[in-house]
């Protein structure tokens, strides 16, 4: 059975690009746990023999040329809703110190 | 509440000149207003309704044809992109988000006529079942203000159930339209998986989610559904229609061999339910459908495998909300890393980060195995034993949520309760098939409506339209 600890959602959010207050790393260490006890369940079942299924109707390998379709849309459509940009490219903050 | 002509007549009235769309487009802008109260609707897309409405209009008028949705007004969830109001899923992160492109299916319900008026509430990004997880508000149900209209397309659900529109859209990745639909008394109908493009739909698990059509019947869904099906080369998992279509189904019970999945009609049913499923079901036979049970035996697995697939997937679609790319950015942030870890912070509500969270544990190094990948070879188990179920028959049933619409707050504080009233629809998911909710009259305790699920193998998306219809007949 899975009991997460506070390091481990603090590792977890981490992970994941989150930052928690105290009150939620508290809450989700409870409903984590209670949640991956509840998945837990499958660990028990027979699958000998079976694969794992990543696609549901059996299309396999779909095709298409490669090449570049004009759909309409300037580069500045596109850039609308981004919240910082600079000739047309996003702007991020500096990711090397 | 209004109350609207079918769909095929509409829009032949608009075609014809008797009906203006503009006229339609109002009436149904009216209803936004008065029926606020119900907080079915984030934000109306009034201005470019009204003007696709004069040029419908128009065209009419120089003789041209505008399609067979000609000025029908609807209503889409709001995580589908659309033109004319932001597209938010609900979200704060995606709050002022002015969707550059529109999703497929809007874009081919437009060229048939049909005009967005309105974009629906949800939970937050589609993650939940009562619209409780939206990051703005609830919506309530239509027939009981104290109650939820289900979810995630409870919004979509509620806004049909209250003729705001003729038909609404939905997206179904766990039981999000089959479930409101039930809960509001009103057709909700999850295609097979792929047959309808999700391009332009905010993503939340890819291998589960499909577009969910909400209306008043059959005739009407089948129509849209009809419009929105098949192929998209900007979704490469989606498959060829049905040469035959999906509007105008005539079907008949006489002979059809229903299977009544059995582990559906046991423990956890309330009995209220059970009640309007098991008349439906007598009916169904007294038209002549062999009735028999069969089993799914290892159905009861399914909301586990779908808790493990779900995060994990929603976990990968959502990393693309990082404060960077789009919506809410965090301004005071001393590096990328902080503008990352607190835009998500803020942005995201708490089902989001409870998706994601778990999504990263049971993806993340040395639990891949244990987790992921075990799901989904249990997901190989349940598609094995649902071809068996079906081989013997033509459709099975069951209901299509264990209770009736829940108390707003009911399931607020345990996840796992919430995310029990998806046990009756995410197998379906899971094995990719089509299944529609149909309304089975009022549970005799509280009168609030009870959905029938009916469901059929892959690609019988028709066979299962022509059954819904039948059935919807005797009723």
């Amino acid at each position: 059975m899975t009991k997460l600890t506070r390091d481990d959602v603090l590792r977890l959010a981490q992970l994941a690009r989150i930052s928690l207050n105290d009150d939620e790393t508290t809450e989700f260490t409870d409903e984590l746990s209670a949640i991956l006890q509840y998945v837990e369940q499958l660990s028990g079942v027979d699958v000998s023999g079976l694969k794992p299924t990543n696609q549901v109707t059996g299309l396999t390998n779909v095709m298409r040329i490669d090449e570049v379709k004009d759909y309409g849309y300037a580069p500045s459509d596109l850039l609308k809703s981004v919240p910082k940009t600079e000739a047309n490219q996003l702007k991020v903050k500096r990711m090397i110190g | 509440m209004a109350d609207w002509e079918p769909i095929a007549e509409l829009a032949a009235q608009v075609r014809s000149g008797k009906a203006k769309a503009a006229d339609l487009v109002e009436k149904s802008l009216a209803e936004v207003a008065s029926l606020e109260e119900y907080k079915a609707i984030i934000a109306t897309t009034a201005d470019r309704a009204r003007a696709r409405a004069k040029q419908i209009d128009a065209q009419v008028a120089n003789g041209e044809d505008p399609g067979r949705l000609a000025g029908v007004p609807f209503v889409a969830k709001d995580n589908f992109l659309v033109f004319g109001a932001d597209t938010t899923a609900a979200s704060n992160i995606l709050k002022g988000f002015d969707a550059p492109y529109q999703s497929t299916v809007i874009e081919k319900l437009e060229a048939e006529g049909a005009i967005c008026v309105a974009k629906a509430n949800l939970d937050a990004f589609a993650h939940g079942a009562s619209t409780e997880n939206s990051d703005f508000f609830t919506t309530l149900n239509p027939h009981d203000k104290t109650r939820v209209p289900g979810g995630s397309s409870g919004g979509s659900a509620a806004s049909v159930a209250l003729g705001i529109a003729p038909f609404a859209l939905g997206t179904d990745t766990g039981g999000s339209t089959r479930q409101p639909g039930s809960f509001v008394g009103i057709v909700g109908y999850k295609p097979t998986y792929g047959l309808m493009s999700r391009s332009g739909i905010v993503a939340m698990a890819s291998s589960l989610d499909t577009v969910g059509t909400f209306a008043r019947d059959i005739d009407d869904a089948a129509v849209v559904i009809d419009v929105m099906a098949g192929q998209d080369e900007l979704d490469s998992t989606t498959i060829d229609r049905d040469a035959a279509g999906y509007a105008d189904v005539h079907g008949d019970l006489k002979g059809k061999k229903i299977g009544i999945i059995k582990e559906y009609m046991g423990e956890g049913l309330a009995d209220d339910v059970r009640v309007q499923i098991e008349q439906a079901i007598a009916k169904m036979r007294e038209a002549g459908a062999e009735v028999s049970e069969v089993s799914l035996p290892s159905v009861s697995l399914a909301l586990a495998v779908y808790y493990i697939l779900c995060p994990a997937e929603v976990s990968s679609n959502l990393s693309r909300f990082d404060g960077q790319r789009y919506g809410y950015t965090y301004a005071d942030a001393a590096n990328l890393d902080e503008s990352y870890t607190k835009s998500r912070e803020i942005g995201f509500g708490k089902e989001a980060k409870r998706r994601i969270m778990i999504g990263t544990y049971v993806l993340s190094s040395g639990y891949y195995d244990a987790y992921y990948k075990k799901a989904q070879t249990v997901r190989t188990k349940l598609i094995q034993e649902a071809a068996a179920a079906f081989k013997p028959v033509d459709i099975l049933v069951g209901p299509a949520a264990p209770p009736t619409a829940f108390k707003i707050g009911e399931n607020a504080n345990n996840p796992l309760a919430m995310y029990l009233a998806d046990v009756m629809t995410v197998a379906i998911n899971l094995i990719g098939v089509p299944a529609v909710s149909i309304p089975c009259g009022a549970s005799s305790k509280n009168g609030l409506p009870v959905g029938l699920q009916l469901i059929a193998p892959q690609r019988n998306d028709r066979a299962l339209l022509e059954l819904a219809k039948a059935t919807e007949e005797i009723l």
